[in-house]
């Protein structure tokens, strides 16, 4: 395996650095997916039928934990791959650890807001609206669900292998993952919530 | 050019067989200022890509005549063509030329047979609900009161404002003499102007396919004379019997039925979903209930595609 | 679930086709149990990541749908051929041209092509494999079981009646209320993600695998359209994904997404679909474009024609493809200002699509065209699609299209553009290229009777179409009555389909001929003539492709260094890494396939567990560490040698 030097060490390979533009390309397919999504919530938003409103069931104060978790959690992904560069193992696994455990408390709060929608009479045949609602977060909520194992599975693997082109790369691709996650979690936080709320 | 030659003659003949046949083809055989205008700009379109057709082949024929590899030039070594700028150009730019011609004949015909045929704007239109359900057709005339199930009578000379709407699955009301088809779908209503020029029976069917009963689909459409239109009317209000709440329910449910005549519509117990009854619930029937406003947004999928920039809004319902 | 609602019955036809899978599977298994090709099987085959077999897998299944798909076309047009004709009843007419759309458009048409690009976009780009081989292997399992689980709805639980356009409220639970559809959605899912994946991993190939030296605007043309049309699917694909998980909500959850009450909106699906669909027919023609535009060039022995505007003018197809949808509805009622739009955006494709007609009548010009098998489709492409392409113009009118719409005029046209289009491109592609993957060409005289029977059978087949449209016949009926005079044309078209059919059996009959008794050749460029890279190499080709990189000067690189005596190989041959074959994306589809079946039919708790080995099975793949391994030089200079010497 020949290792280029001048790069950083997640690029070193050339399968290393195409799998990281792969990703990207990926990660193209992924904006056109929740773009759709998007589409088909603004499309069938303020068809409620005979179900609550937008205004009616959304709350700020879980939204904004929410929103809080997801960002937080997407500096210090950042913070990670940061350390990362520079070798240090600890602070790299450590800021992994508090990534995935802010993503495990969006999840939570995110379940629980769910469980309050499906109480107060709002399931996914109610209308229109609440199943495009709940496709759209329960789309996000299940790739910050893998996003949360596959990091899990990440650190792990640094743990025992310490930093190799092999953990690195898988790494910072992850890294990327959950950015992205973040990025489209601000669209959901200001078209679907605020939006709603207004 | 022996090969390809027959396919040539074939299309030819075939175009001489359609002019000579084209009475009997339907859509070609108009009998109202409608079909008449799409069997016009049909025929148009026909010349145009004929001669289009005629372009290319031509030029196919003389390329696989003269540069077929045979005996006599063997050894002939084919030289390097990079292509030409200005032949390209000019493939380029005739296209465009008949796209924009193509094009100004579209908006201007699409405009036309979407609105009330030219010549009849000052008429009051004869509106007629034209429903769907599995796999029957419902008419409905508010005005006289009457409703019929597979068969319409319309009076000649006078527009028509077909309401359409479905029970169901999407189907498709086509009447191909008077004019082209239009969806009824169940959450709003399309509207269909038509005018029958010609007295006569026209075929008419649903032409999207709803399921298993769609290819027994099939109408009437009897137009007749203003006179004897309104004897009809005045025989039906006479002799049919009144449409139920109850009777329609069973209608709806049978399959396939005949033809019925009642002498009430299903509008007065079941009104059609369009102004307050329109398929847009929300909050309980407020202002834009009306306005069936469905925006599609089609993301913007451009080439690297790693940006996420506008949510073109392509607003495709513009039906009211 | 009882067992006669889980096996389809009642129909001597199902019966029969009951006993045909049980007998060709039992077949199968003893002959590969007596012949003791079970390891041979595992090793060379399933667990395979080399492109080239992996491409041989995808056309096989190919050709396996395409018998079906066209089983299906039989039976349909034999209900058509007399009016009242009490062959096939309703239900059974309307899933036979449900799974013909479905099994042709993405179970035939697009694996022939994923195929063919999986044997010979690496080959062109001078590359030792895809950028992901793994991950090839994957998408073409997932499109295995996604195939397989569409199929077997033939049998159990019934197959999909609503269109392969599954339109809504039809397509929902309450008007089609057994697991057909849901074999749809989830099937095509599966399937789906494959092909997305195959997207990713071609841009990548392309962009990052080329030999030194192949600048973009030198590449082969075939390879060109791959790019473009992996572009596209990355960008339609996942639109159809968001389609499918909603349909399956709404007939499996209580969605409410498309229904006709609580708000939902069945225009809304058409949208998706054909968001989707409309570029997906472009992912089917544009590799086609350049399938023929490869062939046209080594058979007129001149190189393509106005390079620039081709690759310029499928760039623009393909933006505008995106552009389009609406036209498959315009009578919808979205009134003339949007209709207008659509209109003109579609008849713009015309303007690209005529430029590279033109090149390709132009590359014919000072050539010297020899009439092989591949040229012969290539060259009955270009008048008859040009028929497709023209209507398609007519049909981009609005107010024409208003009585054209769900008529046999549209039937006809899309066929006059898939079929010469698609279906011709891939088995000129297939008979153009199947010498580099087995080493001999099939017959030709074969060929050319099976190229006639197709070609001429194909026209009076959807010919007659048109003018049944036009004399007001809609699609999709599966009986019409004496009265209406569809009768004639409709026989006319039956006994084309006849002779299409024997057609397609030539050219099988060719493949097993060819197999027994054609002379092995084994020489790199069969066709004399060849101008690309693949070219270059062996016939068959070894499994690394190319023993050293090629350095590539220029377009038509192999071409040119055999004109210019320069030489396309230098340096000296070092050991080459190679990916290691791997089980697991077999046994991923394996289970993605009981993932789906399990789903179709509701069963939770099997569904789960099958989604618990999903994704045991991409944990497994994170902790593996599998670097491949390296063919040492003496490997390859034995290899160089069994194929004839060292290629300069």
């Amino acid at each position: 395996m020949k290792i280029n030097p001048n790069v950083p060490l997640e690029y070193g390979t050339e399968e290393n650095s195409n799998r990281i533009f792969g990703f990207w390309i990926f990660l193209g397919a992924e904006i056109a997916l929740f773009s759709t999504l998007f589409a088909v919530y603004f499309t069938l938003w303020n068809r409620s039928g005979s179900g609550p409103t937008a205004s009616e069931i959304f709350e700020l104060k879980g939204v904004l934990v929410e929103t809080f978790l997801l960002l937080t959690s997407s500096f210090t992904c950042g913070l990670a791959i940061h350390a990362m560069r520079h070798g240090f193992k600890k602070a790299t696994l450590v800021f992994f650890a508090i990534t995935l455990l802010m993503g495990l408390g969006f999840l939570g709060v995110e379940i629980t807001e769910f469980v309050t929608y499906v109480h107060d009479g709002a399931t996914l045949s109610t209308s229109a609206f609440l199943s495009s609602l709940f496709v759209l977060l329960g789309t996000h909520g299940l790739h910050v669900t893998m996003g949360f194992l596959w990091g899990a599975a990440i650190m792990i693997q640094i743990k025992r292998e310490g930093f190799t082109p092999d953990t690195t790369n898988k790494s910072f691709i992850f890294s990327l993952y959950w950015h992205f996650l973040d990025v489209v979690w601000i669209f959901i936080f200001s078209f679907v919530y605020l939006k709603g709320m207004m | 050019m022996k090969k390809r030659g027959p396919l040539l003659l074939l299309f030819i003949s075939l175009i001489m067989l359609l002019s000579g046949c084209s009475s009997k083809l339907l859509v070609l055989d108009p009998k109202g200022p409608v079909a008449k205008t799409q069997s016009s700009t049909i025929i148009f379109s026909m010349i145009i890509m004929a001669v289009v057709l005629l372009v290319v082949y031509v030029l196919y024929i003389y390329m696989l005549t003269k540069y077929r590899a045979t005996k006599a030039n063997e050894g002939y070594e084919p030289p390097h063509i990079e292509g030409s700028k200005w032949l390209e150009l000019i493939w380029t730019i005739i296209p465009i030329i008949i796209v924009v011609i193509l094009s100004v004949v579209t908006v201007r015909s699409t405009n036309a047979v979407e609105n009330v045929p030219v010549g009849y704007e000052d008429q009051k239109p004869l509106v007629i609900y034209a429903s769907s359900s599995d796999w029957k057709w419902h008419f409905s005339y508010p005005e006289e009161g009457i409703e019929t199930v597979n068969y319409v009578n319309i009076p000649t000379n006078r527009p028509i404002e077909f309401r359409l709407y479905a029970f169901g699955p999407i189907t498709s009301f086509w009447v191909p003499q008077l004019g082209g088809q239009k969806y009824a779908m169940s959450d709003m209503v399309n509207k269909l102007n038509l005018v029958a020029e010609h007295e006569g029976s026209f075929y008419g069917r649903n032409s999207n396919f709803s399921g298993k009963g769609f290819a027994h689909m099939e109408f009437e459409v009897l137009a007749q004379s203003p006179a004897d239109y309104t004897k009809w009317v005045d025989d039906v209000k006479k002799t049919a019997s009144k449409l139920t709440p109850e009777e329609f329910d069973k209608l709806l449910a049978t399959p396939v039925v005949g033809r019925k005549t009642y002498s009430s519509t299903h509008l007065e117990f079941r009104p059609a979903p369009e102004g307050a009854n329109g398929g847009h619930h929300h909050g309980g029937g407020d202002a834009d209930a009306k306005n069936n406003t469905g925006s599609m947004d089609h993301s913007n999928m451009d080439m690297d595609g790693m940006n996420m920039d506008d949510m073109g809004s392509m607003d495709h319902s513009q039906h009211e | 679930m009882k067992l006669d609602e889980f096996f389809v019955t009642g129909e001597p036809m199902i019966y029969a086709a009951m006993v045909s899978i049980v007998v060709a599977s039992l077949a199968i298994l003893i002959g590969l149990t007596y012949f003791k090709k079970w390891g041979y099987l595992w090793r060379e085959w399933l667990t395979t990541v080399d492109h080239k077999r992996i491409g041989v897998m995808y056309i096989i299944a190919a050709l396996l749908m395409l018998f079906r798909g066209g089983v299906d076309a039989l039976l349909m047009r034999a209900q058509l051929a007399v009016p009242e004709n009490g062959l096939l009843d309703a239900q059974h007419y309307n899933e036979i041209f449900t799974t013909h759309g479905v099994v042709m458009i993405l179970f035939m048409a697009m694996p022939f092509i994923i195929g063919l690009m999986n044997v010979v976009v690496p080959l062109q780009i001078g590359a030792r494999d895809v950028a992901f081989p793994r991950l090839n292997a994957v998408s073409f399992w997932l499109f295995f079981a996604g195939a397989m689980l569409f199929n077997i709805s033939f049998v159990i639980g019934g197959s999909p009646d609503a269109g392969w356009t599954a339109y809504f409220p039809l397509a929902s639970l309450e008007f089609s209320p057994t697991v057909g559809n849901n074999f749809y959605s989830i099937s095509l899912q599966i399937a789906g993600i494959g092909t997305l994946l195959t997207g990713v991993n071609f841009i990548v190939t392309i962009l990052k695998m080329r030999a030194p030296g192949m600048k973009l605007m030198q590449m082969p043309m075939f390879t060109w359209s791959i790019l473009i049309t992996s572009v596209i699917i990355v960008f339609a694909f996942p639109v159809l994904t968001v389609a499918l998980a909603l349909m399956m909500f709404d007939r499996m959850f209580g969605g409410q997404f498309f229904t006709m009450a609580n708000g939902g909106m069945d225009m809304l699906w058409a949208n998706l679909f054909w968001v989707w669909g409309h570029p997906e027919v472009y992912i089917v023609i544009l590799p086609a474009f350049g399938i023929y535009s490869e062939i046209i060039a080594t058979f007129s022995k001149k190189n393509l024609y106005g390079y620039k505007s081709m690759v310029a003018s499928m760039v623009v197809i393909s933006l505008l493809s995106f552009v389009v949808w609406a036209h498959h509805f315009y009578t919808m009622g979205h009134g003339s200002m949007v209709n207008s739009v659509f209109s003109i955006t579609t008849m713009a494709i015309a303007v690209p699509t005529g430029v590279k007609i033109f090149n390709w009548l132009f590359t014919l010009q000072k050539g010297r065209i020899s009439f092989t098998t591949p040229m012969l489709y290539t060259l009955a492409f270009i008048p008859i699609f040009t028929i497709g392409g023209v209507t398609g113009v007519m049909l981009a009118m609005a107010s024409a299209d208003y009585q054209y719409h769900n008529t046999m005029f549209l039937v006809a046209h899309f066929h006059y553009v898939l079929i010469p289009g698609t279906v011709f491109a891939v088995i000129a592609g297939f008979h153009y290229w199947f010498p580099k993957v087995f080493g001999f060409r099939l017959n030709e005289r074969l060929g050319k009777l099976a190229f006639w029977l197709i070609t001429i059978f194909f026209n009076v087949t959807f010919l007659p179409l048109f003018f049944l449209g036009l004399n007001g016949m809609s699609r999709r009926m599966y009986t019409y009555s004496e009265g209406s005079g569809f009768g004639p044309l409709n026989m006319v078209a039956s006994i084309g389909a006849v002779g299409l059919a024997l057609g397609f059996v030539v050219l099988c009959y060719n493949i097993y001929w060819s197999f027994r008794y054609a002379p092995r050749e084994n020489v790199n460029d069969p066709w004399g003539g060849g101008r690309t890279l693949e070219w270059a190499t062996h016939s068959p080709v070894p499994e690394y492709n190319f023993a050293r990189t090629p350095n590539v000067k220029g377009m038509d690189a192999y071409w040119h260094s055999k004109k210019e005596n320069q030489p396309l190989f230098e340096g000296k041959i070092e050991p080459i890494h190679m990916p290691n074959n791997s089980g697991q994306p077999f046994i991923l589809g394996v289970i993605f396939f009981f993932l789906g079946f399990f789903l179709v039919f509701s069963w939770w708790i099997p569904s789960i567990i099958a989604g618990i080995a999903v994704i045991i099975m991409l944990a497994a793949r994170t902790f593996e560490r599998d670097h491949g391994r390296h063919i040492p030089v003496k490997e390859i200079m034995e290899i160089e040698e069994k194929h004839g010497g060292e290629l300069v």
